[in-house]
Formats: structure tokens, C-alpha cells, sequence
């Protein structure tokens, strides 16, 4: 069936869905709808492991009645289905207390033009193609360095499907997308020790995920290159986040920053607009419309419209991240953040990867954080951290068993530097980040 | 209760024994060695208190049919959410197809398994009425306001599962359960100047919400939870920067188990032994902890939050000893890791829901008591830490590094404990920390029953438990 009468279908469903809703007494109702096709497929010592077959659907209403809110969720899609779960939000709304801050977004703010963003790439879902990828990605590991010793194992995925969001202020929008895939996991030994690591390629097209050889190869440097870690000596020491973990550190500043948290008065950022919490030079735009783009879309989880925002200018908290309820609590509104955040670009100071370790200079570069350890009310932070030591720009040896802490407060405003070349295979786009001193604890 | 699940996930579908048989016959047309059914459905719901009002409720329904083919090594797989003869066959012709057409074997004829129920079959969404379920968030709300009037935030969230499964096996496994789950949490903010600190507390299991309102030590069991949580917001708001460095850790008796299944629990997996992947592979017989140390697996305890009558392949759980007195003694097993290494299942073949694919997961993980007053260890230390409370942890099973994060310590200075110290990481690797116990105390206790275990993306209800521990030498991640 063609996608469009598949999305057409669904937009139906969710049009009964919020008809039942008003009918069964409430004043006001939302309901999102999706649907996901898909394999998932594995290797193993490049030998096939798992074929997976996936087929996901789901619908989540929330009901308003009068300031009373309700909500339920159904896998099952069938009528009775549906109507139990309608039922059932509006029977929740009896119990829920009146709260003048909940209902739907405010009507000026739904989106009311839907840009095609690219972001469906379908093609035959074929198993035995992702097989191949996933095997050759082993292949080329195992033959990359003979300490690779081991495999655990390489997957490819494949998703397409669609989303669609309605709500009795008239929208009823949908939109399809799809998701690929391939990673590649390899042990290494060597003396006794054991170290494994991985690789992997992300993209909405299939045809610009990176080649599994390539892939492959990466795996097995990344596990080959963690051989004989040492770890360091507890003290204080200058500290890089390798761009394939620094998006961390700006989810913590998401969490710090939501309104969720901001109402609840459980951030370190709390009473921190227009404030001065990242060096002069550090800029954060969000784009939420990018062509493709992992975390693209044109109106949020409530069908408030998205637009491009400078989250952080020059340092600056420009921005907190509002829902329409968190919003409602400040006495502000939405800015589009129901579901999270939309492809934030962190800005850079200019340097390649090799130049970032040049301004390191002698340090420790992490490239693996363990472990939860982030406050997000005080902005403790304390993590376990694998990677290397670093001593006038050249990598000398590889760590592991530390951990590194400090506060996030001062370690936003100490940020020194971040790499030009960016890690695009997220929601945040950041290239490396040199932090500066941080507190290790080790030996 | 076998015909009570048979009738709500077969019966009312339309499906009988006899289509089972078939369908697994179906699959068994390739040349598999084995193939199981698993049906599900399940209710959850969840209420929210904040600001002292009810602020949300919801409720999800689910159900459907995972269907798995495995030859050899290799698992085919799929599934659906609608439960039809229809459905169902069109997964097996998608699972099946990981072997080749000409099947060798023949299905066996389903049999009900025997085991032994470990916990309620009472549906416990059902079991209280909504108007109940209400009043005793308010209660816990109001209890905590009323014990400190000056508490900014409080948020207390209540949420309930009850889930039936049935599944049927090619080797003649015929098994059902029916599994409820509650937990109530409660979260305090305080606030002091300009500090502001968080304390929070849960508990559940296999039980009724009147769990929470029943009296434990002679008051309701929700006041003792919402004083544990103000508790720990009042120990945080004096907390001073935690040490850096290796020093000797002592881990309260049981929710600081999470120690254990994150630094021997993930390793013990027989997945990760039988690919050679874990820093625990082949050495069974050998000494991976030191003397005095058992640690165990068991699914059996009554209404533990880990616990299962029988596991997701419908094998009966089982109290697995893990390691004794310090020696390896054995992985934790499903059906076909079990078959790989030729050894038997041990009943934890476990799998987040229909749509997932079953694997080695632990149920309820502790380490049995020793001998030593927990004072006699605390005294035992001139320089340390004490770390009653925990929040989660991470392992890396090749490496064996662990990490996992103090929620609640304090240091330990000429063997007494005295200040509050912020929370840290904790790292270590596995197979070493557990050769640096040294003192093992005899308060062995369980978690409370909140635990969640994630692997592979899968999220699965588990138990941690141990006794007051003293390790020689842990890395604490402090700042000072």
C-alpha cells in the first residue's frame, strides 16, 4: 500500500478516536498515532544469528475534561480496542484533580504548514541483504589485527513507518520516515586482558550509512586500540570528551534546562535566563526542519509548530524548553519541546581532531563514560570514564577504571574548546570537547 | 489458572491447543530444532500526585504473539499484535525461514508443565478501587508535609501490571502465568538558601497496593518509604564532597546488591559464556571471590519483584547457586544457551515482552550471610566510606569494569561514621572487587523491590541483596 493512503488511514482512525473521545464527555483531546515496519538482523562470527521481524503500532489519547486530564495508551488497534482505551482515559479524568495549567496547546501555536523534511527513504525490506552488510562488517574486523580474537557480533536494522498526531483544534497531521542502520561489536585480547568495542553508521537514506568494511574496521581498531589500559593516578587533570560521547554532556544541559524540571525547581539552571553559563564564544542553535535530519520535525508532541531557535548565544541561556503545561506552570508558552529537543548544533572553535589534542595538550581523553552519576538538581557530577592518555598532543596509552567528576555548572563555563569536526549521528551535533581540569579518581 | 489465561488469550481468539500444535508443526516444516509461542497480554497503569494535586493517570493495554524458530545457533524471529490463527501463522512462516525447507523433527504433544505459583494471581488493578488508589497517594502526600512543613516538591506516583502469559513449545512445554507487579515511589525536594536537594524511596513486587497500606513494624509501610526520602534529602542537604581515590568501601546491607549484579550478575549471563565474550567465560571450578562469598540466582522467593513461577520459556525458576564460598559454580541459563553448552536450563530465560526475543536475565541476585556485626565492620576501617543507598549501575562483561553511583555515604573516620559525603561513582573491576571482600556481615537483606534491569534494550523487573560488606579497595569518584 502506498504510504500515503497508509498515512491517510491512520489520520481516520485518529479522527474516530477523538470524535469518541468528545462524545463520551470530554472538552477537549489529542492522540498520536504509529506505526513501524522492520528487520533486524545479526551475524555472529560471520555467520548469521538472529533474524528479526518487527511490526510495531501503537495509539496514546489524552482527554480534557474540563481541567481534569485523562490518558491511555492500546497496542491492540482494533475497534473494541480502541474504544476501551478511550473509555478508559476518559474514566482516568474522573479522578484526576482540576489543574488550571493542563489542556491543549494553545491553538496559535500548532503547526499549520507541514514541509516534506525528507526523512522517508523506503526500500525492500530484505533479509539476506542485511546479512551480507552485517558479515562483512565482521569479516573486515576479524581481519583487520589478529589481537581480534573474538566477535560480539554486528547488526544491521531497517525501519520505516509513520507517526500522525490529531487533537480536536483541528490538526490531524502525518508524516512517514524511515531509519537504517549497522554496528559492529569485536573482542580483542591480548596478555591476559580483554577488551571489546564497537562502531556504527545512522542514517535516514540508506544508501549514505558508511560501508560495513569500513565499519568493520573501525571496530576492530576502536577494541584493539583499549589493549592494556592502565589507570591513572587520582588527581586533577585537564579532560577531553571525544565527540562521540560529548553529545552527554549537552543532554545533561536538556535536563537541566527542561521545564519540567524548572517547575519542579529541580535544576541547577533554575533562575538562570539570560545568565552567562557557557564561555563567550559557545552558540547552540536548533534546527528543527534540517533535510534528513535525525531529530527533524516540523511540529512537536503536542502539534506545537517548530522553528529554528539560538538555544545558548554567545554563552548565554537564551532559552529554557518549554511543553505547553511546563510553560502554563512559569507563566510563559511553548516553544515547541513536548518529546524533546530538534537537532541542536553546538558551536566550535575551529580545530580538526588532531589540532583538539593539541590543545589538550597532556590530558586524559575520554572516549566511554559508565554509569548515571549526574545530578541534575545540583549539577554533581561524577562517572565512570575509559579512554586515553595524552601527553603533548600525542596519544601514549589507553585508560580505563577511573572516573572523572567535577560540577556541570563549572564545567560548561570552563569548556576551552570544541572540535569543528562534528558527530552527526544524533540528535546534538558536537565535535569534541575540551572540558579542562577535572577531578580523576583512580589508583 | 490455566484456564483462565488458555481462555483469554487462545479461547477468545479463537485458537485452541490443537492450533498451537499446528503452528508449531508449521515451523518444524524447516529444518529448526526447536520453536516456541508466547502469548501475552497485559494491563498497566500508572497515578501521579504533584503539587497535592492528582495530577495524571493512564493506562496501557497490550497483547500479542512472539513467535521463534531457532536452528543451531540461529533464531528466527517475529511477531504480531493481534492474536488470530491468521496472524499467527504468518509469523511462523517469517520465523521459520532462518532454516532451510525439510524439517527433521517432529512436535511434541503439549503437556501442562508442573511448578509451583510464587505469587497472587489477584489482578491488582482490580484488587483496589481508583477512589483508594487516590487516597493513598494523598496520604503519603500529606504524611510527608505534615513531618516536614517546609518541603518544597513532593511527588508521589503509584503504578500497577497484571499480565497473563501462555507459551507453547515444539518439546512439549505448555506453561502459564499470570504475574501482577505494583510499586509506589515517593520524591521529596528540600530546599535551604540557596541549596536545594532530592531524596526519593520506593518499593513494590508481586502484590496488591494494599502492599503499601498494610502495617510493617506497626505503621503503614508508605510512611516508612516517605521518611526514607526525607531522610535522604536531609542527609544530601549537609553532604560535603565525596574523597577521591581507592580506598576501603563498606556497602550497606541489600539495595547496595546492585553491586553484585552489576560486577558478577551480567558476567554470569550464559549467553555472554557460551560466545566467550564475559571476563567470567571458562572459569567454572575456579576462585572468582573471595572465601565466605555466596552469591545465588533465585526466582522462587515469595512475591519478590524479580521473582517468576516459571520463566518466559515456561521452564519453573529455580534457586541457582552462582558461586560458593568463593568458587564459580555455574551461569544463569536459558533454553538455548543451555542446549549450546550442554548443561540445563535454570529458569531464566526472560524477555521484555512478546515483541522481544528471550535471553539470559537474572530474577531476584544476593549474597548469603556471613558472620560479622555490621558495628564490628564500620569499626574495622580508620579511613573510608559507607554507602547505604544506591542508584544504578552499568558493566562492561568483557572488561568485567563496573561502575555503579552512591545515592546516600557518609566517611568512615577511626572506624565511626561521621560526615555526609555527596554522591559518587563507584568503579572497580569484577572478578577483583569480589576477591577484595573481607568482611561479610550477618544482615542479609533484599532491596525493596524496585529494581529494573536493562540489556540489549530490553527492560525486565529485577531483585538485588546482600549483607553489610567491606571491600578493601574500591575507586570512589569524588572531588575532594
Amino acid at each position: 500500500m502506498q504510504i500515503e493512503k497508509q498515512i491517510a488511514e491512520i489520520q481516520n482512525i485518529v479522527d474516530d478516536v477523538l470524535k469518541m473521545a468528545l462524545s463520551k464527555g470530554a472538552t477537549q483531546a489529542e492522540a498520536s498515532m504509529s506505526k513501524v515496519q522492520g528487520i533486524a538482523v545479526s551475524s555472529r562470527m560471520c555467520d548469521v544469528e538472529n533474524v528479526e521481524f518487527n511490526n510495531d503500532g501503537g495509539l496514546g489519547i489524552s482527554v480534557y475534561v474540563g481541567k481534569h486530564k485523562g490518558s491511555a495508551s492500546t497496542a491492540d488497534l482494533s475497534k473494541e480496542g480502541l474504544a476501551l482505551t478511550v473509555e478508559k482515559a476518559v474514566d482516568i479524568a474522573r479522578y484526576t484533580s482540576e489543574d488550571d495549567c493542563t489542556g491543549l496547546a494553545d491553538e496559535a501555536l500548532i503547526a499549520t504548514e507541514f514541509p516534506d523534511l525528507d526523512l522517508y527513504h523506503p526500500i525492500e525490506l530484505d533479509p539476506q541483504k542485511g546479512i551480507e552488510m552485517a558479515v562483512a562488517a565482521e569479516q573486515a574486523a576479524m581481519a583487520h589485527d589478529k589481537r581480534i580474537t573474538n566477535s560480539d557480533g554486528a547488526s544491521y536494522n531497517a525501519n520505516m513507518g509513520m507517526r500522525v498526531y490529531g487533537n480536536t483544534h483541528g490538526i490531524n497531521a502525518g508524516y512517514p520516515s524511515s531509519r537504517y542502520s549497522l554496528s559492529c561489536m569485536m573482542i580483542g585480547a591480548e596478555n591476559g586482558d580483554m577488551q571489546r568495542d564497537y562502531a556504527y553508521t545512522v542514517n535516514r537514506v540508506p544508501s549514505l550509512l558508511k560501508g560495513a568494511e569500513e565499519i568493520g574496521r573501525e571496530a576492530a581498531e576502536a577494541t584493539v586500540a583499549r589493549l592494556g589500559a592502565r589507570k591513572l593516578a587520582t588527581g586533577k587533570v585537564p579532560v577531553m570528551l571525544h565527540k562521540d560521547v560529548a553529545s552527554s554532556l549537552f543532554g545533561h544541559y536538556v535536563s537541566a534546562i527542561s521545564g519540567g524540571s524548572l517547575y519542579r525547581r529541580s535544576s541547577f539552571l533554575l533562575d538562570k535566563l539570560g545568565e552567562q553559563v557557557f564561555p563567550h564564544w559557545l552558540t547552540i542553535e536548533e534546527k528543527p526542519h534540517l533535510k534528513a535530519g535525525l531529530a527533524s520535525s516540523v511540529f512537536d508532541a503536542e502539534g506545537v509548530a517548530t522553528k529554528d531557535m539560538t538555544i545558548v548565544e554567545n554563552g548565554i541561556l537564551s532559552h529554557y524548553l518549554y511543553t505547553t503545561y511546563s510553560a502554563r506552570k512559569l507563566g510563559v508558552i511553548s516553544n515547541g519541546h513536548a518529546g524533546g529537543i530538534h537537532n541542536w548544533i553546538i558551536g566550535d572553535t575551529g580545530q580538526s581532531d588532531g589540532q583538539m589534542l593539541q590543545e589538550l595538550g597532556t590530558g586524559l581523553l575520554v572516549t566511554e563514560l559508565m554509569g548515571q552519576g549526574v545530578n541534575t538538581v545540583t549539577g554533581d557530577y561524577s562517572r565512570g570514564a575509559a579512554g586515553f592518555w595524552v601527553e603533548n598532543g600525542v596519544i601514549q596509552y589507553p585508560v580505563h577504571e577511573v572516573t572523572i567528576a567535577g560540577n556541570l555548572k563549572d564545567m560548561f563555563m570552563n569548556i576551552q574548546a570544541i572540535g569543528a569536526e562534528r558527530e552527526l549521528r544524533g540528535g546534538v551535533q558536537t565535535g569534541s570537547v575540551l572540558i579542562g581540569e577535572m577531578h580523576i579518581a583512580g589508583s | 489458572m490455566f484456564n483462565n489465561v488458555k481462555s483469554h488469550l487462545l479461547t477468545d481468539s479463537g485458537l485452541e491447543l490443537s492450533s498451537l500444535e499446528k503452528a508449531l508443526g508449521q515451523i518444524y516444516h524447516h529444518d529448526n530444532d526447536y520453536a516456541d509461542l508466547y502469548f501475552q497480554s497485559s494491563q498497566h497503569e500508572s497515578w501521579v500526585l504533584e503539587d497535592g494535586i492528582i495530577k495524571d493517570g493512564s493506562y496501557n493495554i497490550e497483547r500479542g504473539v512472539g513467535v521463534r524458530a531457532i536452528s543451531g545457533e540461529k533464531t528466527g524471529f517475529a511477531y504480531s499484535d493481534e492474536i488470530t490463527e491468521d496472524a499467527l501463522l504468518s509469523a511462523c512462516r517469517a520465523a521459520r525461514s532462518i532454516a532451510p525447507a525439510g524439517g527433521k523433527h517432529a512436535v511434541k504433544s503439549l503437556s501442562n508443565s508442573e511448578y509451583r505459583v510464587r505469587y497472587e494471581s489477584n489482578n491488582p488493578l482490580l484488587a483496589m478501587e481508583d477512589a483508594e488508589k487516590i487516597s493513598l497517594l494523598r496520604a503519603v502526600d500529606s504524611y510527608i508535609r505534615k513531618k516536614e512543613p517546609g518541603i518544597n516538591q513532593v511527588v508521589v506516583s503509584l503504578s500497577g501490571v497484571y499480565e497473563e502469559v501462555l507459551v507453547a513449545a515444539t518439546d512439549g512445554t505448555l506453561a502459564s502465568d499470570i504475574r501482577p507487579l505494583v510499586r509506589l515511589n515517593c520524591s521529596v525536594l528540600m530546599e535551604q538558601g540557596d541549596r536545594r536537594e532530592r531524596g526519593s524511596a520506593g518499593a513494590g513486587g508481586r502484590h496488591s497496593y494494599d502492599f503499601f497500606t498494610t502495617d510493617k513494624d506497626g505503621r503503614p509501610y508508605y510512611e516508612t518509604l516517605a521518611d526514607e526520602a526525607l531522610h535522604m534529602a536531609r542527609i544530601n542537604m549537609e553532604a560535603v564532597a565525596s574523597p577521591a581515590g581507592t580506598m576501603p568501601v563498606v556497602l550497606g546491607s541489600g539495595w547496595p546488591g546492585v553491586l553484585l549484579h552489576e560486577a558478577v550478575g551480567h558476567g554470569l549471563e550464559g549467553d555472554f559464556n557460551r560466545k566467550g565474550a564475559s571476563t567470567f567465560s571458562g572459569r567454572i571450578g575456579e576462585r572468582v571471590a573471595a572465601k565466605g562469598v555466596t552469591v545465588v540466582d533465585d526466582g522462587t522467593l515469595q512475591d519478590r519483584r524479580g521473582s517468576l513461577s516459571v520463566d518466559d520459556e515456561g521452564t519453573p525458576t529455580q534457586h541457582n547457586v552462582l558461586i560458593e564460598d568463593g568458587i564459580l559454580k555455574g551461569y544463569m541459563q536459558d533454553k538455548m544457551n543451555a542446549r549450546l553448552m550442554g548443561v540445563s536450563p535454570t529458569g531464566n530465560g526472560r524477555r521484555e515482552s512478546f515483541a522481544h526475543l528471550p535471553m539470559p536475565r537474572m530474577t531476584n541476585t544476593y549474597m548469603l550471610g556471613g558472620q560479622h556485626d555490621p558495628q564490628e565492620i564500620i569499626a574495622s576501617i580508620d579511613k573510608g566510606i559507607y554507602a547505604p543507598n544506591f542508584a544504578g549501575g552499568q558493566v562492561d562483561i568483557t572488561s568485567g569494569k563496573f561502575v555503579f553511583s552512591s545515592a546516600e555515604a557518609y566517611l568512615i573516620e577511626n572506624g565511626k561514621i561521621t560526615a555526609p559525603v555527596k554522591g559518587a561513582t563507584l568503579i572497580g573491576n569484577g572478578p577483583e572487587v569480589m576477591q577484595k571482600i573481607s568482611m561479610i556481615g550477618n544482615d542479609v537483606a533484599l532491596d525493596r523491590g524496585v529494581g529494573v534491569c536493562g540489556k540489549d534494550g530490553q527492560s525486565v523487573p529485577v531483585g538485588v541483596g546482600q549483607p553489610t560488606l567491606k571491600v578493601d579497595e574500591l575507586t570512589v569518584g569524588g572531588t575532594a
